[in-house]
């Protein structure tokens, strides 16, 4: 794609998380914790025609590399993501992400009666399915709304 | 079977389950030596549960020392549970939790070292009921070629959950009968789909009850309805009588995990096909066999497979 066709200008510092599903940009600036009031500079690219994904979100964080906890939890919406680390306008790291087996301490399981919610000295714990994720203690799936169940 | 735990009916394999069923069957007339001690921790309500784990551990030649209620324990004071039962497995060999939260007993099966047996956590699972639950149903009409109809709260009904999990190890149709607010929840139904279990739902129960080897009626609770005529209505519905039974097979297998309340009508317990009693009496030599087994695997230091 050359310079004039770029919808999303380059950003000399941060994180470029491509090849996210389309549609889903907001959900990743959710795990994120991005909701404009922090102040960071984000660009958001949103349906954008993909020959691999047909359409696909583009979201740009500057001077803002992610943790690995925020890339798990990144990979569960969006499996084909691409991560790219970008330091004085040069990608340093290109990773793609790749799905945990399990998710420790990141999501709040949704049953409110699960024994996790409680005052118990334990970090919830989720297998992560094809399609979802699941908590080792009471097995209740979580497949929508991911987002909104980070802690 | 060589668990530490037994947590879950997703974890037994069909050899664990013959394993148990196959020792309770003869345990009875020749019951082996196990002089340990039995920690009982119900943190909900129980009768049957409690009073026959407690007997299988004495008829083992154990004994058993109990929490008693949470009005009366440090539960009150706050205390978790993650430290109650660290307390607990230094006075005893094995222990029994019921918890009114889903994922109790994992969670306290991960502080102990002693082997738990999930007697009941929340809407979760309840095991053991299902392997007395099995015991009841292979005397009774046999594990193969089977057609099973849960009817009732599918949602919340732990041992329903557990069943249904269990009977997917066997050659067994199952149809659940519900209303549909009270269907079995997605985690359940995503475990049978996972199995390759053949599963159909129905509101009515007329239309599959000629088919049925084994009919396993739950009781629907009053609480999960918001007014007392749609409850009404909905327990009307499925209410088992001598005159329901006229449709039904002739050597059908009626099974309840009881308490009932009025969901199997008291005429019917004279009848051949009452076979609730018979079952909650199994409760005995299967939890002697289930004990026997795990402090047996506890006492070899075996560990094998972890649930």
């Amino acid at each position: 794609m050359s310079d004039h066709q770029l919808r999303v200008s380059k950003i000399r510092s941060g994180t470029v998380i491509d090849h996210v599903p389309g549609g889903q940009a907001l959900r990743v600036l959710a795990i994120l914790g991005i909701d404009g009031t922090g102040g960071e500079t984000v660009s958001v690219a949103m349906n954008v025609p993909s020959d691999d994904m047909g359409a696909k979100d583009i979201v740009k964080v500057e001077d803002r590399e992610l943790s690995q906890a925020e890339v798990d939890v990144i990979s569960l919406i969006a499996p084909e993501a691409t991560i790219n680390i970008v330091r004085e306008f040069d990608v340093v790291e290109k990773n793609r992400v790749v799905r945990p087996e399990e998710v420790h301490g990141v999501l709040q399981c949704p049953n409110a009666n699960c024994i996790t919610t409680e005052a118990e000295p334990v970090e919830s714990e989720f297998t992560v399915l094809r399609e979802g994720v699941r908590c080792v203690y009471c097995d209740t799936l979580l497949r929508e709304d991911i987002a909104q169940y980070i802690q | 079977m060589r668990h530490d735990h037994l947590i879950t009916a997703t974890q037994l394999s069909r050899d664990d389950i013959e394993a148990v069923l196959d020792r309770a069957a003869e345990i009875a007339d020749d019951p082996p030596e196990r002089e340990a001690v039995l920690g009982l921790l119900f943190f909900e309500p129980s009768t049957r549960t409690k009073m026959s784990f407690d007997a299988a551990m004495k008829r083992l030649g154990g004994t058993t020392v109990d929490m008693g209620s949470v009005d009366s324990s440090s539960v009150k004071k706050g205390e978790t549970l993650a430290d109650t039962v660290r307390v607990v497995e230094g006075y005893a060999d094995a222990l029994v939790l019921r918890h009114p939260s889903e994922g109790a007993a994992e969670m306290a099966s991960r502080f102990v070292d002693v082997p738990l047996v999930n007697a009941g956590d929340g809407a979760g699972q309840h095991p053991s009921q299902t392997l007395l639950d099995l015991y009841t149903i292979r005397e009774n009409a046999g594990l193969d070629d089977l057609t099973v109809g849960i009817v009732g709260d599918l949602k919340y009904g732990r041992t329903v959950h557990s069943l249904a999990s269990a009977l997917t190890n066997f050659d067994a149709r199952q149809h659940f009968i519900s209303p549909e607010s009270l269907q079995l929840p997605r985690s359940v139904r995503f475990d049978l789909h996972q199995e390759g279990a053949q599963v159909r739902e129905h509101t009515d129960l007329d239309g599959i009850l000629p088919e049925l080897d084994v009919l396993y009626v739950t009781r629907i609770q009053r609480e999960r309805f918001p007014d007392e005529n749609e409850y009404r209505q909905v327990a009307g519905q499925y209410r088992i009588t001598p005159e329901t039974l006229d449709a039904a097979k002739d050597d059908l297998v009626v099974m309840h995990p009881l308490p009932r309340v009025d969901e199997i009508s008291s005429d019917v317990d004279d009848l051949p096909q009452a076979t609730y009693f018979e079952q909650a009496h199994n409760g005995v030599p299967v939890r002697m066999a289930l004990l026997d087994m795990l402090l047996e695997n506890a006492e070899d230091g075996a560990g094998g497979v972890s649930s």
